[in-house]
């Protein structure tokens, strides 16, 4: 969390300040609760998150010192999202980030324009990725954020967000292809 | 079956991340291997599902109002005459600051730049100004069209020049219409083109000056600008994208 600092002194802040907040952060508040909402996978929780995380990123603000404020509030989104997680849903945290990549399926862009031409299938194939997945893709292509940004949103190494990217690539095109798990295992 | 470009550059090279050099590499890997072609048309199809999709949600009005709520208890209320003297040196310290960080980020003078490039006719407030005005409801655009052939002669007989419109969807960049905006008191064409959510508005105006190399981009207001001269035009592209982005739309036009 080395972007974030803590606000110095009491944590109501003055009309300058607030003025800034509104020009620079507030604008953002559509990408946080989308964030949120995508990592929650809900939107009644993610809408009390977001606002959590924004006042959080108020009073975090003194600590902002320019730069890319989109970045820097997503930052702030995740980790309370996170935080939230480990505490209501921990389980969902016990993925592993560092699977082995599989040799890619076998899937043509055609099979994979009908099954993402379906709105409510390409939401839930991308709701059956970990977080840690799903949070790079709803960045790069729901936010349109750029490898810095992602890197610094995730707090992961910048050199590694294109692998990371990969694979959940990988994973959406398994599981925009592939029956659900419990379908599976029934079969078997 | 996958070679070892699969699995990082081809990425890389789909979100326009790799540099000239890996770039160039990655284009000449494909020429030769099928596995990486096909699962680049994979991964393109992917991504236009998953921005065609309109997965993207808003935040919902209720969110909006309990954020101003908790923002205004969190706001002390101005008490103007109790502010110590020292506070208003600080101000003044600060607006020299920003107005000396504004002098150099933006050169006006008749004299020029230190390299001898004549600045733009304009400020940097009022291009952000005007990038503002065009995002209110309404605004962005006099002409919505996705056709260049559509765009380009409804300029005719409105400017004494013909502006260059180009569309650039294949690369992301998707022209969505253009516009007549006056900046520094003349009037200019607006080309506006869409990056997934994000609008971009290119500012074109003639110019008599030399062509220079686009420029290192400016910020202000949260809003990034790049700025160039090529074959007679002067052109200013303004967005809340990454400058990233903006600079591979600038580099798209430039060529």
């Amino acid at each position: 969390m080395s972007g974030i600092e803590k606000g110095s002194g009491s944590d109501v802040l003055d009309v300058h300040e607030r003025a800034r907040f509104e020009q620079l952060v507030l604008p953002h508040l559509d990408a946080a609760f989308n964030l949120a909402r995508w990592l929650l996978r809900s939107r009644e929780d993610s809408e009390d998150v977001a606002q959590e995380a924004m006042l959080r990123a108020y009073r975090f603000f003194r600590g902002f010192h320019g730069g890319d404020a989109r970045a820097w509030l997503l930052q702030i989104v995740r980790n309370t999202c996170y935080t939230w997680l480990e505490k209501n849903r921990p389980v969902e945290l016990m993925t592993e980030f560092d699977e082995e990549l599989h040799p890619q399926p076998s899937v043509s862009p055609e099979t994979l324009a009908i099954a993402g031409d379906n709105r409510e299938r390409l939401g839930r194939a991308l709701e059956t990725l970990p977080p840690r997945f799903r949070e790079v893709l709803v960045l790069r292509e729901l936010e349109g954020c750029s490898y810095k940004e992602i890197a610094a949103i995730t707090a992961i190494p910048i050199g590694t967000v294109m692998s990371a990217l990969a694979r959940a690539r990988q994973r959406l095109q398994r599981a925009l292809t592939q029956p659900p798990v419990q379908e599976a295992s029934r079969e078997l | 079956m996958s070679c070892d470009f699969t699995r990082t550059a081809l990425h890389g090279y789909l979100d326009g991340e790799l540099d000239a050099s890996r770039s160039a590499e990655f284009e000449r890997h494909l020429e030769d291997c099928r596995d990486c072609a096909k699962a680049l048309e994979v991964e393109e199809s992917l991504r236009s599902a998953l921005q065609r999709s309109s997965l993207c949600e808003r935040a919902p009005a209720s969110l909006r109002k309990k954020v101003r709520a908790d923002l205004d208890a969190a706001t002390a209320a101005p008490v103007a005459h109790r502010i110590p003297a020292w506070r208003w040196v600080a101000v003044a310290a600060s607006i020299l600051l920003v107005a000396s960080i504004s002098w150099y980020a933006w050169p006006r003078s008749g004299s020029g730049t230190a390299n001898g490039v004549a600045p733009p006719p304009f400020t940097a407030a009022e291009l952000i100004d005007a990038h503002i005005r065009s995002l209110q409801p309404g605004h962005l655009t006099d002409v919505a069209s996705t056709d260049q052939h559509t765009v380009k002669p409804w300029f005719n007989g409105k400017l004494d020049f013909a502006p260059p419109v180009k569309d650039y969807a294949d690369d992301g960049f998707s022209l969505i219409g253009g516009r007549l905006d006056v900046l520094g008191g003349r009037n200019v064409a607006v080309l506006v083109y869409a990056r997934r959510k994000h609008f971009i508005n290119v500012f074109v105006l003639p110019t008599k000056e030399p062509d220079t190399p686009i420029h290192p981009p400016g910020l202000r207001q949260g809003y990034q600008w790049l700025h160039w001269r090529h074959q007679g035009m002067e052109y200013c592209a303004v967005s809340d994208v990454s400058v990233a982005d903006l600079h591979e739309l600038a580099q798209l036009i430039y060529q």
